[in-house]
C-alpha cells in the first residue's frame, strides 16, 4: 500500500493549515457562505439535514489497520460512534461539528488520510476493483495507476473549479468490472495491445444522475506513459467547453453527447497533440516507483486446503454457505479473499460502529497483513486470508455481524443514506432496504435466486446507483409524499446498461411486495442457467409490468 | 487607482483600466489618459491601429478563445483574464494556454471575481498579477499565494512534477 514521503506529508500538513485558516475566516464572517462552500466541499464537508457531513477519502478503497483504528477514535471523539461506507469506497461521518473539522483533518493526516476533493466540482477519489492484486485474471494491478492519478489530481491548479464533479475509475480484470467504470466520467480499462504493451481503453462520459449514460469508448488504446497527459487533455476540453449555465447539464456526459463521442474524441486528440510530450508525461521510473508500494505481502508457500475445507463444510452448513458466497478465489494457493458483509438486516447498509471499525482492524492484523479494502457495494474485504484459518475467521466474525452470507444476492443491497440523513434526498432509502431484507430472510431462497443487484437511491443524484441495479429503486417526492420508482435491467459490469422504468411509482409499504412479484416472474420464467439479468434481457419488461400492476 | 498584487505577494498600484465590451451600437470607450485593457476580439479587429501601442492590452472573458491571438500575444504589454464568478474555472485553462502554448511572456493579470483562496491556483497557472475583489483583505494575499510550498503537478510555474523531482 502507498506510504507517504516527506513531500506528501508536507502537502497534507499544509492542506490542514489552509483549511484551519479558511474555517476561521468563515466563522469570522470574512468568507461568505457562498465563498466558503467550494472550499469546505473540497475538504469533504457538506452541510446536511441534521448536521454537517464529512466524507473522508479512502484512496481506491485501501485502508490499513491503524487507519481503521483512527477512524474509530474520530467517530468517538467527534461524532456519535459510527461511520458509513459509501458507494465510492469512501467513509462518511454524519454528525461532526463544523468547528471540529480542522482538528479531524489533522488527526487524519497523522495516519496519512485526508478528505481532499471528496466533494465539490473537482476530480474526486479514483476508485477501482476491491480485489486488485489478489485476483488471478487481472492484466496488472490497477492500484499504482490509481495512486498516480491521485497525486496528479490532488490540488490540480487548473481543474479545481470544473463545471461539475468528476469521477475516474480503473478496472484491470478482463472478465469482470467491479469498479463500474462505464458509469464514471472517465473509465479506464487496463488492456494489452497486440504488441503486448500495457495501456488503457478510455471511456468518457458515463454517469448516473438525471441523465444516466454508459460511457462510450473515445480511445481504444492509450499507452501507459501517456495516461496523465491524456487525462489532462480530457479535463481541459471539459473545463473549457462543459456547460456551466445549468447544473443538470454540466457533467461531461452532456458535452460528449452534444459533440458526439467521435467529435469529443477529436477535440481531445487535438488538445493532446500539444501536450503529449510535456513534462507531465510519465516515465517508466515513476511508474516503477509507485508499483514498488503495491508489492505482494509475505505469502507463505501453501497448498490449497481443499480436503480440510471439504471436511469443515460437511460439518457446518453455515460455514459452507458463507464459503460459497462470501469467499472468493485468490491467485495464491492456500489463500482466499473474504468479504465482510455490512448488510445485516436492521443495520443501514454500509454502517459500522466505532467498535466494529476496531474489530475490523484487529481482523486485518490477525488474518490479512493489516490491510482491508472498501467495496463499492459498501462491504469490506480481507484480501489475503489463509484457507486453513477460514473457519476460525468465520467463527470470529459471525457474532460481530460481518458474516451474513448474502454477498451479491438480493439482500446485499447498495443504499445511500437517504432522507434519514441527507439534505438532498426526496425520500428515505434505509427503511426500504430493511423492509426488503426482512421479506427475503430465507438464505436458501436467496441462493436459489442467484446474483441480483438491488440498488436504492433516495433521490435523482443516484448515490445508491439505482440506474445500474438489476432492480433499481429511486425515491421520489410527490406533493410532499415519498414514493418509489422501480427500474429493471440495469448493470454496472462489463455489460453495463441503464435500467428501464417499470411504471408508476409505489408507496413505501408496498415495496417488499413489488420486489417479491418481480422475483416471482423471474422464478417462473427463468431457464436453468439464467441469472435475473439474463431472464430480463430475454423476456423484456412486459411480463414484469403485467404481474406488478395486475 | 487599483491595488495590484504581484506574484510575490507585494502590492503596487497602477492605472490600467479594464474597458468593458461596448453595447450594440456603441463604440469602444478608451480613456485618453490611462492605459487600457480592451476585449481581445476588438483589439484584433483594430489590429493595425492598436499594435505597437504599449498602453493598450487585451482582456479575455471566461468563454473567450485565446487561440484568436495565438501568434500575436507578445505584442501585448498586459493581458487580463476575467473571472466572472470565482467558481468559473475556465480562466485557469486560458492562462495556461497563453503561457505554455502561445509563449506569452509579459504580464498576465487575473481580474473580476478574484478572491484570496484561489490566488495560488492562479499563480501556478501563470498569472503574475491579481486585482483582488475590493471587499477582500489584501494583507492576506501573500499568505494565500503560498499556502503550499510545492505541488504534485507540472504547470506553468514548474516543468517538474513531483514524480520527476523524486527521480532526481
Amino acid at each position: 500500500m502507498y506510504v507517504y514521503d516527506e513531500h506528501d506529508r508536507q502537502m497534507a500538513a499544509e492542506r490542514v493549515a489552509q483549511f484551519r485558516d479558511q474555517t476561521r475566516r468563515a466563522l469570522a464572517g470574512e468568507l461568505s457562505e457562498e465563498e466558503f462552500l467550494p472550499l469546505r466541499l473540497q475538504n469533504g464537508l457538506y452541510v446536511q439535514r441534521h448536521a454537517p457531513m464529512l466524507r473522508i477519502c479512502v484512496p481506491y478503497g485501501m485502508l490499513r489497520s491503524e487507519q481503521l483504528r483512527r477512524l474509530a477514535r474520530i467517530t468517538r471523539d467527534y461524532d456519535k460512534g459510527y461511520a458509513h461506507f459509501t458507494t465510492r469506497q469512501n467513509v462518511q461521518l454524519n454528525w461532526p461539528a463544523l468547528e471540529d473539522v480542522p482538528d479531524i483533518l489533522a488527526d487524519l493526516a497523522e495516519v496519512e488520510m485526508h478528505a481532499n476533493q471528496t466533494s465539490g466540482n473537482c476530480i474526486r477519489n479514483t476508485t477501482t476493483d476491491q480485489f486488485s492484486g489478489v485476483q488471478a485474471d487481472e492484466i496488472t494491478d490497477p492500484r499504482p495507476y490509481c495512486e498516480i492519478i491521485r497525486q496528479w489530481s490532488t490540488f490540480h491548479p487548473e481543474f479545481a473549479f470544473l463545471p461539475r464533479k468528476f469521477k475516474v475509475a480503473v478496472n484491470a480484470s478482463e472478465k469482470t468490472d467491479r469498479a463500474a467504470i462505464r458509469i464514471h466520467d472517465i473509465g479506464l480499462q487496463i488492456v494489452r495491445n497486440d504488441a503486448g504493451e500495457l495501456g488503457f481503453r478510455v471511456h468518457v462520459g458515463g454517469g448516473l444522475g438525471r441523465t444516466p449514460m454508459v460511457g462510450p469508448v473515445i480511445r481504444e488504446f492509450l499507452p501507459e506513459l501517456d495516461l496523465l497527459t491524456y487525462l489532462e487533455a480530457v479535463l481541459r476540453v471539459y473545463n473549457r467547453y462543459g456547460r456551466r449555465d445549468n447544473k443538470f447539464k454540466a457533467r461531461i456526459k452532456i458535452l460528449v453527447k452534444a459533440l458526439t463521442p467521435e467529435g469529443f474524441a477529436e477535440k481531445v486528440e487535438a488538445e493532446w497533440a500539444h501536450i503529449k510530450d510535456s513534462p507531465t508525461r510519465l516515465t517508466p521510473e515513476a511508474i516503477e516507483r509507485i508499483k514498488g508500494f503495491f508489492t505482494e505481502p509475505p505469502y507463505e508457500a501453501l497448498d490449497n486446503a481443499t480436503d480440510l475445507l471439504a471436511r469443515q463444510r460437511f460439518e457446518n452448513r453455515g460455514f459452507d454457505q458463507w464459503l460459497n458466497h462470501n469467499v472468493g478465489v485468490h491467485k495464491k494457493p492456500g489463500y482466499a479473499i473474504v468479504t465482510l458483509t455490512l448488510k445485516k438486516t436492521g443495520t443501514p447498509p454500509g454502517d459500522v460502529t466505532d467498535h466494529q471499525l476496531e474489530q475490523i482492524a484487529d481482523l486485518a492484523d490477525e488474518y490479512s497483513f493489516g490491510e482491508v479494502r472498501v467495496t463499492h457495494h459498501q462491504n469490506v474485504v480481507l484480501a489475503d486470508v489463509r484457507q486453513d484459518r477460514l473457519l476460525e475467521l468465520w467463527e470470529a466474525i459471525t457474532p460481530m455481524g460481518f458474516g451474513t452470507a448474502n454477498l451479491n444476492t438480493l439482500t446485499d443491497i447498495i443504499c445511500c443514506p437517504g432522507g434519514d440523513y441527507c439534505a438532498l434526498a426526496n425520500a428515505k432509502s434505509i427503511p426500504v432496504a430493511e423492509a426488503i431484507q426482512r421479506r427475503f430472510e430465507d438464505l436458501d431462497y436467496l441462493y436459489d435466486l442467484g446474483n441480483i443487484d438491488l440498488n436504492i437511491s433516495g433521490c435523482m443524484n443516484a448515490c445508491g446507483h439505482h440506474h445500474v441495479g438489476n432492480i433499481g429503486v429511486l425515491g421520489v417526492d410527490k406533493k410532499g409524499e415519498e414514493f418509489y420508482q422501480v427500474s429493471l435491467g440495469g448493470s454496472s459490469h462489463h455489460d453495463a446498461d441503464i435500467g428501464k422504468i417499470l411504471g408508476p411509482s409505489f408507496a413505501r409499504e408496498d415495496m417488499p411486495e413489488v420486489v417479491a412479484k418481480i422475483i416471482d416472474v423471474y422464478v417462473d420464467q427463468r431457464t436453468e442457467e439464467e441469472e435475473f439479468l439474463d431472464t430480463y434481457r430475454r423476456i423484456g419488461i412486459k411480463p414484469f409490468k403485467e404481474r406488478v400492476y395486475a | 487607482m487599483p491595488d495590484v498584487i504581484n506574484v510575490d505577494g507585494t502590492v503596487r498600484q497602477d492605472d490600467w483600466v479594464v474597458v468593458p465590451r461596448p453595447e450594440d451600437g456603441e463604440s469602444l470607450d478608451i480613456p485618453s489618459d490611462q492605459p487600457a485593457l480592451i476585449p481581445a476580439d476588438l483589439w484584433l479587429a483594430g489590429y493595425e491601429h492598436f499594435t505597437g501601442n504599449d498602453r493598450i492590452g487585451v482582456w479575455f472573458d471566461s468563454h473567450d478563445e485565446p487561440e484568436m491571438i495565438a501568434d500575436r500575444v507578445n505584442e501585448l504589454p498586459l493581458i487580463g483574464v476575467n473571472f466572472p464568478r470565482f467558481v468559473d474555472g475556465r480562466g485557469y485553462s486560458i492562462a495556461r494556454l497563453l503561457r505554455e502554448r502561445f509563449g506569452y511572456q509579459n504580464e498576465l493579470r487575473a481580474i473580476g471575481d478574484v478572491l484570496l483562496d484561489q490566488l495560488q491556483f492562479m499563480k501556478r497557472c501563470g498569472f503574475d498579477s491579481y486585482v483582488l475583489r475590493a471587499d477582500k483583505d489584501i494583507s492576506q494575499a501573500a499568505k494565500c499565494l503560498n499556502f503550499f510550498s510545492q505541488g504534485y503537478q507540472a504547470a506553468t510555474d514548474t516543468d517538474l512534477p513531483l514524480f520527476r523531482r523524486r527521480a532526481g
